[in-house]
């Protein structure tokens, strides 16, 4: 489980909480049997807050009726641009402790497409970060949809990347703060 | 020298493959790479203006000089999410 992934395997939410929550307690002031975490603990004591978000396949889109999505991506270049959202997302909130993955290949209706999680000490920040990673998501990373429709088939294009768009990463920016 | 292309989503479907190598002179930009590919397939050049470029999957700009054995990546806008 890595912080950042591209991946044709099914998303696993609880699997990114774990791994972005600080797992250790601090254990300074206490011996370690009476710090040690409950199976199903998500964090050792650090965080007051993890915020996720998950994309999902929906059925419809401007007006058409949707069967299912096709994702590609440029996956070297996609994973080196998570690791950036992650990184300035760390500088504009270096509490938070973030991770997302993102998936590729045929996703039916219902499916995750895209998993973020965000853990700080407050909620405050665990939101933004989270709010301002799918904006960055959908603004600089290389992946691509194909839309299977009733009736035909389209490659949807958003945004033109740029990673060095100050303008676009403003944008995400008064978003998450919004 | 000769280089890898890489072509993405429609602009893979136009050229209808996603990779393929070309030769071209010493000390080629990006932008002569591109010129090159659209002189051969001219449906691509509509990508000109909102396309994004990478060498080595690295974001780049057309101004980028490209080196033997490099990959150039042409990509559309991206759709992610």
């Amino acid at each position: 489980m890595a912080q950042v992934a591209v991946t044709s395997e099914p998303l696993d939410v609880h699997a990114l909480t774990r791994e972005v929550a600080r797992p250790k307690p601090d254990t300074s002031y206490a011996d370690e049997d009476s710090v040690r975490l409950k199976p199903d603990t998500p964090s050792g004591g650090a965080d007051g807050a993890i915020a996720t978000f998950t994309g999902l396949v929906r059925d419809h889109n401007q007006g058409r009726q949707v069967r299912f999505l096709e994702y590609e991506a440029y996956v070297p270049l996609a994973v080196r641009a998570l690791s950036l959202i992650v990184e300035e997302a760390q500088t504009a909130w270096p509490t938070v402790r973030l991770g997302i993955h993102h998936r590729i290949g045929r996703l039916d209706i219902g499916e995750a497409s895209v998993i973020i999680a965000a853990a700080s000490p407050h909620r405050a920040d665990a939101f933004a970060a989270c709010r301002y990673a799918i904006e960055r998501v959908k603004q600089i990373v290389p992946i691509w949809k194909r839309e299977h429709f009733e009736g035909g088939e389209v490659w949807l294009e958003g945004a033109t990347a740029d990673p060095d768009d100050e303008a676009a990463k403003q944008v995400a920016h008064r978003i998450a703060c919004a | 020298m000769r280089v890898t292309v890489r072509l993405f989503a429609r602009l893979r479907d136009l050229a209808g493959t996603g990779e393929l190598t070309r030769d071209v002179p010493d000390a080629s930009t990006v932008q002569m790479l591109w010129r090159s590919l659209t002189a051969e397939m001219p449906s691509l050049a509509e990508y000109e203006r909102t396309m994004s470029v990478a060498v080595n999957a690295e974001y780049a700009r057309m101004t980028a000089v490209v080196h033997d054995g490099d990959e150039v990546a042409f990509m559309p806008p991206v759709s992610g999410g």
